[in-house]
């Protein structure tokens, strides 16, 4: 039972479909202009609509209103601290926005020819360049969509560059830690997902690793790492296991999830990786927009280069004097082709430009010091006090960006499940960690502060802790029963995926 | 801080990164600026394009120049949906899920299939999906695709399935439309699915019913791209036997960006519900009996199910598909289709004035709803040119994809596009026509009678 409702609480959830009366309106469409023939004399009948779609039917103001109350419903980055794990929840600048508004770069036509899109293909080369430096490869492909659509393409550009070594492999390794995409990606590009431990460190277990590879060397075609991995720790084995793999003749791929602990730090590309995939949605600061968009390019070395999607954005010297300029390269041989329509992201890429050109250099490497600092710092605290014992970290070592803690003992001493504490701190007006990931962790927590907030915010949220745990000693059906103050409470999500309603019934 | 975690320095935290791995140096990068420099700096950046505001835009070819209502803008600018991550927590992301569920009715209505997805990255790799899906569905691994669905779907198409090990086979035209004959003898029993695009890349409405039936008595799906702005005067893919319609969603509420970010929409039968790619949101109930939304089906996805994930797709588009709803809001039912037959009826007088002009012929006859190709008697390039001079993008040039359309060209019609902006179109590129032609003496840039005839 709800102790007592809050306003949103008490609000009846309707859909726009909902509100819908039949004849109201808010658009006013510009007349023809030209003669009005019947659509029948353009269009053979059968091929026309009996009754337009059932879309709503609603004024100006009340779709205004419908949004912003809908908006109020949700918690975002701008309100408070959204520490999710593995998603880089930093600040998103408004500068990037204002830029990407900009007609030059919102009002330009995608099939422009490139002698009339000159900025728009330099800010990308730029960007590639900016990207390849922190990523320690010489090559930029900036196609791919999100982090996932990334992973796919450094598959293909594997099967690509063993196919043309007259190669057929059939197995990617991956870590028992990795993002669940890592495997996902891994079926979908036609291999086998291939599962190896971590250590007693955090890092990947090197026996198991050795194990893997001699079942068949000639079959490995890929490992997939992340560095820092999941729980947040640099693997220090980097170079012995790059060699392993490069000695079985594979390639090495970096899901670049984690960038951000080491931006101008230490680079994918002097670690060994061929493949490196960049969420400019996290380390570069687009908004998530709730699910996107995102961008993922890909960056790569010399010998992976020739198989990249095409086209490629590439700086040409001029003729006859004239300067360099910009173009499309399609004429791309071993390309293995386009990933998606025309140039990919490129709003993104005007966002995560002009997050580049703000912060620059050093800028760069004092955010991912500044994300270890807070990490370690949020870290810390919560080594104290109730947490520390009810909450240990998974890995007792200095982190990097972001850490793991087992909700295994709060749940055994307490019956409080990581899930419960979770939804208890929306009630404290936090978004919670990531949780049940990484899979090694019982009870996982995940939790990734970010370089853009303050000691005071990272205290809030220790303290914010400590209250629940504090509470559920004296009560633990307090938090079991949470959240309490949320436009809703919690929600039956197998009734969602047992008998699922998708959409609005007419 | 330090004191706190008990280390002496920053520099202790990265002791884990070996020395010989760190870097050692600063990055060559420049060195950060001020929001104002960086400002200008983007701002000298987007001077050096001619886009939508500097050229009247007849570019189409899957994306478009639709003008985008005021009130798109203040939604999706504001905080609560721009900045939130997916709702992997559905109490406090109420706002979110709710829109997904409105975005998937809608969706739903348009294409007239049952089940939409929250949106995928874009068109032509929503295409690719849906062969994903059609190979789990089928346990079949060939495609068979026609050469009227975007070039950029079919090659995206073709790279997917280098990587899940099918075969795609392309079927010709046959005056603007996909040559049915050859289609039927195309199709077998190892067919997994049909791709068609209706209105197709060439701006032509396929007969998708009839070409269909090859498709249902091979057991195979039939894919159906269309292009959302069109949907409101078009019979829907889902009257049309689609099992999967899918599509470019920029037209709707998105803006040009040079090429993205949009979003890509995903409907299905009800039998393919839980072969989906993506995210789905679904209604369901609190413990207090309120009404709620939810992440639904989530044991396809990838952070659940991992290798036996129906797609490995994440982070998507929610933003873009935010656009979409309010667009399609704004509009309304009556609006859409009043949008969709002012689109038909301006694209029909652009034809006919294009098709007047000398040295202009119509590449296909079929019927069209808001693109159309032509052939021109000229160098196209240079008449491109020369029309980009007088602030006119006269179209898509066809021969970037279809060698046999070496001087074809694709014009695009949106409400922008106004019928003295049609006719001062059909001035510029006659005039462009003649001057590449040398007929200047004598002869205007249209047709006599006797041509037209």
């Amino acid at each position: 039972m709800a102790l007592s409702e809050t306003p949103m609480q008490r609000e009846s959830v309707r859909t726009i479909y909902e509100k819908s009366r039949r004849g109201r309106r808010a658009a006013v469409l510009p007349d023809a202009e030209v003669p009005e023939t019947p659509l029948e004399e353009l269009i053979p009948g059968e091929l026309l609509r009996d009754e337009p779609p059932r879309l709503p039917e609603v004024s100006e103001p009340e779709i205004v209103r419908h949004y912003n109350r809908l908006s109020r419903r949700n918690f975002d980055l701008d309100t408070g601290f959204y520490p999710l794990g593995s998603c880089t929840m930093k600040h998103n600048p408004r500068l990037n926005e204002r830029v990407a508004a900009l007609p030059g770069h919102a009002r330009l036509h995608p099939a422009q020819d490139p002698k009339r899109a000159q900025g728009a293909l330099e800010l990308m080369w730029l960007l590639q360049e900016s990207l390849a430096e922190i990523c320690g490869l010489p090559h930029v492909s900036l196609q791919p969509s999100a982090g996932s659509h990334g992973e796919l393409a450094g598959l293909l550009l594997t099967r690509a560059f063993h196919a043309d070594r007259g190669e057929e492999r059939t197995k990617v390794l991956a870590p028992d830690t990795s993002h669940g995409t890592n495997p996902a990606s891994v079926t979908m590009a036609g291999y086998d997902a291939v599962k190896v431990a971590t250590n007693e460190r955090g890092g990947v277990e090197m026996d198991d690793l050795r194990a893997r590879i001699d079942e068949g060397p000639e079959e490995v075609a890929c490992l997939m790492l992340t560095n820092p991995n999941t729980l947040g720790l640099f693997d220090e084995n980097i170079a012995e296991i790059a060699a392993l793999i490069h000695e079985a003749g594979g390639t090495l791929y970096y899901d670049g999830a984690n960038l951000n602990a080491v931006m101008g730090h230490s680079r994918p590309g002097d670690m060994g990786f061929d493949i490196v995939h960049v969420n400019l949605h996290k380390s570069f600061s687009q908004p998530h927009g709730g699910g996107g968009p995102g961008a993922g390019p890909i960056a790569v070395s010399e010998r992976i280069e020739p198989f990249l999607p095409r086209p490629q954005v590439v700086r040409r010297e001029g003729g006859n004097g004239s300067g360099p300029y910009f173009d499309l390269d399609l004429d791309r041989p071993k390309s293995i082709g386009r990933l998606r329509g025309f140039q990919g992201n490129f709003g993104v890429f005007v966002r995560s430009y002009a997050y580049i050109l703000s912060l620059g250099a050093d800028g760069l490497a004092e955010a991912s010091e500044t994300a270890v600092l807070n990490a370690n710092y949020l870290k810390a605290r919560l080594a104290e006090g109730r947490a520390g014992s009810r909450l240990p970290v998974a890995f007792d070592r200095h982190c990097m960006h972001e850490f793991v803690l087992s909700g295994r003992p709060m749940k055994k001493e307490l019956g409080l499940a990581t899930l419960d504490l979770a939804k208890r701190l929306l009630d404290f007006g936090f978004h919670p960690p990531t949780v049940y990931f990484p899979l090694l962790v019982e009870e996982a927590l995940m939790i990734e502060p970010t370089e853009t907030e303050t000691k005071e915010s990272l205290d809030a949220f220790a303290e914010a802790i400590e209250h629940i745990l504090a509470e559920a000693e004296d009560d633990p059906e307090v938090a079991k029963q949470a959240p309490y103050t949320t436009p809703v409470r919690r929600l039956d999500e197998v009734k969602a995926t047992r008998k699922p309603v998708v959409r609005q019934s007419p | 801080m330090l004191a706190a975690i008990g280390a002496e320095s920053i520099d202790e935290l990265f002791a884990q990164v070996p020395d010989e791995l760190r870097l050692g140096r600063p990055l060559a990068l420049p060195a950060g600026m001020s929001e104002s420099e960086v400002f200008e700096r983007l701002a000298a950046l987007a001077q050096r394009n001619a886009d939508a505001d500097r050229q009247v835009c007849f570019a189409g070819a899957g994306m478009y120049d639709h003008y985008v209502p005021a009130i798109v803008d203040a939604i999706t600018q504001r905080s609560e949906f721009l900045t939130p991550y997916t709702p992997y927590q559905p109490e406090i992301s109420q706002g979110g899920l709710q829109v997904m569920f409105e975005f998937q009715t809608a969706m739903s209505e348009l294409t007239g299939l049952p089940v939409s997805n929250a949106g995928l990255y874009e068109g032509p790799s929503s295409v690719a999906s849906a062969g994903y899906l059609a190979m789990a569905a089928t346990k079949r691994r060939r495609f068979v695709v026609s050469r009227g669905l975007h070039p950029h779907s079919r090659e995206t198409l073709a790279t997917y399935a280098v990587g899940y090990g099918a075969e795609v086979v392309e079927v010709g035209l046959d005056d603007g439309r996909t040559n049915a004959g050859e289609l039927a003898r195309a199709v077998d029993d190892k067919t997994a699915a049909v791709f068609l695009q209706s209105p197709n890349f060439l701006g032509a409405i396929e007969q998708t019913e009839a070409l269909g039936t090859a498709a249902k008595e091979h057991g195979a799906l039939l894919v159906v791209a269309c292009d959302p702005m069109t949907l409101g005067v078009l019979k829907p893919p889902g009257e049309q036997g689609a099992d999967i319609a899918l599509g470019e969603g920029q037209p709707l509420g998105n803006r040009l960006d040079f090429g993205g970010p949009s979003f890509g929409f995903f409907c299905a039968t009800e039998e393919q519900i839980r072969r989906m790619p993506g995210r789905i949101a679904g209604e369901t109930d609190d413990v207090d009996g309120r009404r709620g939304f939810v992440l639904a089906l989530q044991t396809r996805e990838q952070h659940i199910r991992r290798e036996k994930a129906t797609h490995n797709i994440c982070t998507a588009q929610a933003l873009n598909a935010l656009a979409a709803m309010v667009h399609l809001a704004w509009l309304g039912r009556e609006g859409y289709r009043e949008l969709g037959e002012l689109l038909v009826r301006r694209t029909a007088y652009a034809r006919e004035r294009l098709a007047a002009l000398k040295g202009v012929e119509l590449l296909h006859e079929a019927p069209v709803a808001r693109e159309f190709a032509v052939r021109i008697d000229a160098s196209l390039d240079r008449v491109l040119d020369r029309c980009a001079e007088r602030g006119v993008a006269a179209g898509y040039p066809l021969g970037r994809d279809y060698p046999e359309y070496e001087n074809g060209l694709l014009v695009a019609i949106t409400e922008r596009r106004t019928k003295a902006q049609i006719d001062e179109l059909a001035d510029v590129l006659g005039a462009a026509i003649a001057a590449e032609r040398g007929d200047f003496l004598g002869h205007g840039p249209s047709k006599s009678t006797e041509e037209v005839r």
